[in-house]
């Protein structure tokens, strides 16, 4: 189970600070699937990499099973990673390396088993894929879904407690993208999986998650099941939900006066 | 007169962030070389011990496929050597320590100079641009994550590679670059044989090798780490990786200028 407390991030320093996340809440539950929706710029993918330890937080906690990440050095939370899985949007597979050896990385680097051990292992994580045969395939010669699926079988190798998901379905066609929701699922379903998918595609979102959270200008707006979310009043869920172009999240993203910049234009 | 003061003092301003930029990239090229040592030489005395599959690869990839090259350019360097010295050495009548000269210039000089560069043109920049692409598409990220040491997993095999087989390819260069000259000497220059190997074998000391051995693997340091470093800071898309492939080719080249005046000035002062 992974709780985040209170969570503070921003980028830059006095004028061009930019405060991207504050005073983020969360309980990830065991075997649960939670999603993290919002738009672009709202700050779940910063979420992300603080959670993975890629960044670190300005303040406030990140206990994964009771354990305060945010405290730990290089060493102690590679100890806390092997517990966990990323999947990445771009799936990040070594493109110098087959799809099989893509997978059995982590376990040649964290395990001791032998060859055909990790042989085995590996077309195993293949078939709950789906892709039983492409071991030999460079990531280069793959689709974007297969290449998806394929980071999916790697971030479970070490068959991890959690898995994170960033866009899983980002720039897919419709039927991969109820392949991997389906995965998704029966992941957490048959390996009791804590998972945690960063996505901004709400009908996916609504499919596999128990629980979604949704994040505006790196606040939490929303959180709560699906059904909940549907039934919101908040104007900017429902506007998020319909896909309105109006409403209270402008589609300017500018923070400066439009008028008022054109008048201080020095032409 | 604000006009200049305002202009000395934005001059000055941004002179001021380029020098903290220059010492930023100093001191984060040092702690990457440091990282690197330690994954190298010190983690594999406790307990991790280094895997040589990769480095295997890496020393294919940089060593043996390079020798084409390096054999050609040194090679014909030891040419216009003979040819160059000829033409002063045979005013003072003394033709016959063409090869001498060829053969001290390229065991002390040329051969490690020529090479390195070489290398870093060919090796530094795919260095840069390989892990560079690496770093765009988040590989490096999922590396981490993965509890991999990207340093350990990517530097490492690529410096032992290159520290082993960059002075493998000096002494081929110098002995190509002496050739080269021998080559001249007797066909074209009409020096005879014997005298030539004779005044060659004279002048040319095993000292000599041997400083332009430690003067390479020193090359070998500098092409990888500046190679590595600029790979590992990209930030951004593909215009990021060309530009820095470009300075990891220009800086390893400086650097290996400024590395090798040091030790020529050094082996002056203490021969």
């Amino acid at each position: 189970m992974i709780e985040v407390k209170n969570l503070y991030k921003s980028f830059g320093e006095g004028d061009k600070k930019i405060v991207v996340l504050e005073n983020f809440h969360a309980r990830f539950e065991r075997g649960k699937t939670t999603s993290i929706i919002g738009g672009s710029g709202s700050g779940k993918s910063t979420i992300l990499k603080l959670l993975i330890g890629a960044y670190k937080a300005d303040a406030g906690e990140i206990l994964i099973d009771g354990e305060d990440v945010t405290q730990l050095d290089n060493e102690r939370m590679n100890e806390v990673r092997k517990k966990f899985g990323v999947m990445f949007q771009s799936g990040a597979l070594f493109n110098s390396l087959t799809v099989e050896e893509n997978v059995a990385l982590p376990l040649r680097e964290h395990t001791q088993l032998n060859d055909s051990t990790i042989r085995i292992i590996v077309k195993m994580k293949l078939e709950m894929v789906g892709l039983r045969g492409a071991e030999h395939l460079k990531p280069a010669q793959l689709s974007g879904g297969m290449i998806k699926r394929i980071a999916l079988a790697r971030a479970i190798a070490l068959d991890p407690k959690i898995v994170f998901y960033d866009e899983p379905s980002a720039g897919l066609d419709p039927i991969s993208i109820g392949v991997i929701d389906e995965l998704i699922m029966s992941l957490s379903r048959k390996m009791a999986i804590t998972s945690i998918v960063v996505t901004h595609e709400l009908p996916s979102a609504m499919r596999i998650s128990d629980k979604i959270i949704m994040l505006f200008k790196g606040k939490i707006i929303a959180n709560g099941s699906p059904e909940e979310l549907k039934n919101s009043d908040d104007p900017r869920v429902i506007q998020f939900i319909k896909g309105d172009p109006d409403g209270p999240i402008p589609f300017s993203k500018s923070q400066v006066d439009y008028g008022e910049e054109l008048k201080q234009m020095n032409i | 007169m604000r006009h200049l003061f305002g202009y000395i003092g934005e001059k000055g301003y941004r002179s001021r962030s380029a020098a903290l930029d220059f010492f930023r990239e100093i001191s984060g090229l040092y702690y990457l070389t440091r990282a690197t040592l330690y994954c190298t030489f010190i983690e594999p005395l406790r307990g991790k011990p280094n895997k040589w599959g990769p480095v295997w690869i890496q020393m294919e990839e940089v060593g043996v496929k390079s020798t084409g090259i390096v054999f050609l350019i040194s090679f014909l360097i030891g040419v216009i050597l003979a040819f160059n010295s000829a033409y002063q050495m045979s005013r003072m009548g003394a033709l016959d320590y063409v090869g001498a000269l060829v053969g001290v210039t390229v065991l002390k000089e040329l051969g490690p100079l020529m090479t390195a560069l070489v290398i870093a043109g060919r090796v530094g920049a795919s260095f840069t641009a390989e892990m560079g692409t690496m770093k765009v598409s988040d590989e490096i990220l999922a590396l981490e994550t993965m509890a991999l040491n990207p340093v350990k997993f990517l530097i490492t095999p690529r410096f032992l590679a290159l520290l082993i087989m960059l002075p493998c390819l000096t002494l081929m260069a110098d002995f190509m670059g002496i050739l080269g000259g021998y080559v001249v000497g007797v066909t074209t220059l009409g020096i005879d044989s014997a005298p030539y190997i004779q005044h060659s074998l004279e002048k040319m000391k095993v000292i000599d090798v041997v400083t332009g051995l430690i003067k390479s693997g020193v090359f070998a340091v500098i092409i990888v780490m500046v190679g590595s470093y600029l790979a590992f800071i990209i930030e951004g898309g593909a215009e990021k990786v060309g530009e820095n492939t470009r300075s990891s080719v220009v800086i390893s080249m400086v650097l290996i200028i400024i590395a090798n005046l040091l030790f020529t000035a050094l082996f002056y002062f203490i021969t």
